[in-house]
């Protein structure tokens, strides 16, 4: 470490002002305390400071997704077998199908993103910072395997441009960076985004992987849902019935990242024991969506056929849970004060099913609720930071009389 | 009678370096200064010269504004230095101490109505040693306080307990708070750790408290009994002030000796000791600092609130800590961000040394870049007031005033702060942010 050190400090001159590179300063700041903790010490106030920082948070979050990260690849694998007909799963051979099948998304969504985290870190003269960490792997877990790389590179950068940077960066955006640039993918690009074809690979990739015939239909059980009769059995893409095991287990098709349900909750139990996403919300989310669904059960029409869904469905299919745990949580667009958060967490469980089970334009919403409460909690938080206020005028008031 | 106060929210930090409990060792110093950055609220003037024979108890400044207010010298000798810093800055006024002076003759003050109260605190500089919110300064000499809040302990980490300090001086303590209920119609509320050796004290109302750090500040006793309101003014202090005004008021002569804990990982021997207020710091470590070839952090005060001085600095107000840590700056970490040590500190259960609970030596290292204020709710668990920390602090850095009073600025004091500043993922420097915020709004609304 020591031979690191010093070659870091060797070159460290040709970064600062004057020096030959000094237009990459900010890539080496951000190389250098991403390699070494930084040793600035306070110079005001406390002379000692917790160890945790917002590095290590942001690796929380993304070791969090690891789980979900695996399973992706490993269901992209088995999505593309069964699609080809095969009945022997080779369990490595799926693995690295998927892992290839994701690996270039990942790499274009953090070239992208970090690429402009760089450069305005770099033009306002700021360090590099890490928010950018997560949103880049949440990116591709949180669309269908088949986007094509340019869209991805496209929404990627407008929301991280338009979305975070314009606002200041990280810690000031409104709205979620990862789930703006899918809701700019689904509604710039419909047609690549939803559909029968996009959540199934259907190429073979480096020699793995067989032909896929045009046969298969690779609707999403929450598609199958909204276009088919009302009540009738989920199907996997081969025409076989899917029991609410293979739903919570994730081996169907859908977004990359968010099928299983259960790696999402090994993700929450993650985040919940190292304190990082606020349980106040998952809890309130899961039961907004309890709440909902069972209104929604209990009034259950044929026009509306997502609303024979039971609650466990409603928690498995789709993005719902991924939402809960990973989207809603995201502390910058959520609410800030505890209260807020029950509120917050509640209205995104209620309004997701809502658009799920009643809207038959969007077989999903769990997207779209995120993306309103995030405009809404700050609202939340004003009315609670209010009563704080009034609490305290209310107090002077008594003692003026 | 007495109040009880159970506090959830703060933290105990566990730090090596305790002091070794005990009878305090004597150490006599040859220099003692004043520091007038100690005194916020002040604009220093001096009364002495550089040369001037002084005695214990004469002012060696005043406030320009209001020249009643004085501080006072805590030893007999000769004015040794007058410094100044940037823009003729007034940085700290040394004395030299004379070990042959004897004491001043002195004689009870004048203490029958609140004015002769008033006058007797204000010339022997006791006056200087209390804290008045709003703005957390010393008091200002026209207003008339509702209540007096005096804290019994020192909550922050590795500090002495101030029960010793005050041991077996029943009457000084009572004589105290008959003073000062004088000074204020309402009244004089003091603040003992429960289980602390601590007596009901005559005249005043008793607040048992528990609950971890802050709970020792005057503030979060203040937030807790009685909050202060716009346009009230409270005061604070601590029970080794109040015990001082007691024997002032007993003999007329002003106390010039202080308990010190010298503490910090970087001590050899930690320990308690007593010295002059103000004392010069170098004697007082000589020999105890480890030679372990790391850079050192003197720190006038706790980990927290203290003071970063020079190795030829001074004890800084309330003179009763100095901590020395390693500075850190010598540290190159691989991937701390990543580090599994147990020896890492942090109220996050990501890291070991949270279960682990042993005595940790930290340094003075940030530990990470600043950022804007990402997580939410940290502030919050350190705080044990009725304040939004998050919303205020927002309202001091866009300076809106209106905003700051209606979220309560007026109850709180940096050093409130300082837990949720340790905490903070996003490093920012809270109680600098917080004492610019009541700066500039004393300045706005005088």
């Amino acid at each position: 470490m020591k031979a690191l050190r010093k070659y870091l400090d060797r070159v460290k001159p040709n970064f600062e002002p004057g020096g030959r590179l000094h237009a990459l300063r900010s890539v080496y700041d951000g190389f250098e305390t991403f390699l070494f903790t930084p040793n600035t010490t306070s110079s005001s106030g406390v002379h000692i400071h917790d160890r945790m920082d917002s590095k290590r948070t942001m690796i929380i979050v993304v070791m969090a997704l690891m789980p979900c990260l695996l399973f992706g690849m490993y269901n992209a694998g088995y999505q593309h077998w069964l699609a080809s007909g095969s009945t022997s799963f080779p369990f490595w051979e799926l693995l690295l199908y998927g892992f290839l099948a994701v690996l270039p998304r990942i790499i274009v969504s953090y070239v992208v993103g970090l690429g402009i985290e760089f450069i305005v870190a770099q033009w306002r003269n700021e360090e590099i910072q890490e928010g950018f960490l997560v949103t880049g792997i949440l990116i591709p877990m949180i669309c269908p395997i088949e986007t094509p790389l340019w869209m991805i590179a496209v929404a990627t950068a407008f929301s991280v441009i338009f979305v975070k940077e314009v606002f200041g960066g990280t810690g000031y955006n409104i709205f979620n960076v990862a789930l703006v640039t899918r809701a700019f993918l689904f509604f710039a690009y419909p047609a690549s985004m939803s559909g029968d074809k996009v959540f199934v690979p259907t190429e073979p990739i480096c020699g793995l992987g067989g032909t896929v015939a045009d046969t298969f239909t690779g609707a999403t059980p929450l598609g199958q849902v909204a276009t088919g009769e009302p009540g009738a059995q989920l199907v996997d893409i081969v025409g076989q019935h899917l029991s609410d095991w293979h739903c919570f287990l994730g081996l169907i098709p859908g977004s990359f990242g968010e099928t299983s349900t259960l790696c999402i909750f090994i993700g929450a139990a993650i985040l919940m024991l190292a304190g990082i996403a606020s349980w106040r919300i998952i809890l309130s989310v899961f039961a907004g969506g309890a709440i909902m669904s069972l209104i929604a059960h209990a009034c259950a029409t044929p026009t509306y056929p997502a609303s024979y869904l039971t609650i466990w469905q409603q928690f498995c299919l789709g993005g719902f849970a991924f939402a809960a745990v990973f989207m809603a949580t995201d502390p910058v667009t959520a609410c800030r004060t505890n209260v807020g958060k029950y509120i917050y967490g509640f209205l995104i469980g209620v309004i997701a099913i809502l658009i799920r089970v009643y809207n038959n334009g969007y077989p999903e919403g769990a997207m779209l609720a995120v993306l309103l409460m995030n405009a809404f909690a700050p609202l939340i938080d004003w009315c609670v930071v209010q009563s704080n206020i009034n609490r305290r005028a209310a107090r002077l008031k008594a003692t003026k009389q | 009678m007495s109040l009880n106060l159970s506090l959830n929210k703060g933290l105990d930090l566990c730090l090596q370096g305790a002091a070794k409990q005990g009878e305090p060792r004597l150490v006599t110093v040859d220099l003692v200064a004043i520091v007038p950055d100690d005194f916020p609220g002040i604009t220093p003037k001096l009364a002495v010269a550089e040369g001037d024979k002084v005695v214990a108890g004469q002012p060696l400044l005043t406030d320009k504004w209001h020249p009643e207010i004085k501080i006072a010298s805590p030893a007999s000798g000769t004015v040794k230095e007058i410094l100044r810093g940037a823009r003729r800055k007034l940085e700290r006024v040394v004395v030299e101490v004379d070990p042959y002076a004897g004491k001043p003759v002195a004689k009870a003050p004048a203490q029958a109505t609140a004015a002769d109260v008033k006058a007797a605190l204000l010339a022997s500089g006791l006056w200087a040693m209390l804290r008045q919110r709003p703005y957390d300064v010393v008091p200002d000499v026209e207003a008339r306080p509702r209540d007096i809040f005096v804290t019994g302990f020192d909550s922050a980490p590795l500090a002495p307990d101030l029960a010793q300090a005050v041991n077996g001086k029943e009457k000084e303590l009572a004589k105290g708070v008959e003073a000062l209920q004088k000074l204020t119609d309402g009244k004089v509320y003091i603040s003992r750790r429960d289980g602390q050796a601590l007596k009901d004290i005559p005249g005043a109302e008793m607040v048992d408290v528990k609950g971890p750090h802050p709970s020792g500040n005057v503030g979060v006793l203040m937030a807790n009994v009685k909050p202060v309101n716009k346009g009230e003014t409270v005061w604070g202090l601590d029970i080794v002030t109040l015990e001082r005004i007691g024997e002032y008021m007993l003999t007329g002569a002003v106390p010039t000796h202080t308990l010190v804990a010298l503490t910090g990982s970087e001590l050899s021997d930690p320990q308690l000791i007593t010295t002059l207020i103000g004392a010069d710091v170098a004697p007082l470590l000589q020999g105890l600092v480890k030679d372990d070839g790391r850079h050192h952090r003197i720190i006038a005060g706790n980990v927290l609130t203290g003071v970063k001085i020079p190795e030829d600095g001074y004890l800084r107000f309330p003179y009763r800590q100095v901590t020395v840590i390693p500075e850190g700056d010598d540290v190159a970490e691989f991937m701390g961000w990543a580090s599994l040590s147990p020896k890492a500190q942090s109220v996050s259960r990501s890291f070991l040394g949270h279960f682990l609970k042993r005595p940790a030596a930290p340094d003075a290292r940030i530990m990470g870049g600043r950022r804007a204020m990402i997580m939410s709710g940290e502030y919050d668990k350190m705080i044990p007031m009725d304040i939004m920390a998050e919303y205020l602090i927002k309202a001091i850095l866009a300076k809106d005033i209106e905003r700051m009073e209606a979220l309560g600025i007026y109850e709180v004091a940096p050093e409130d702060f300082a837990m949720a500043e340790y905490v903070d993922t996003s490093k920012l420097p809270l109680q600098q942010i917080v004492r610019d915020g009541l700066n500039y709004l004393k300045k706005e609304l005088s």
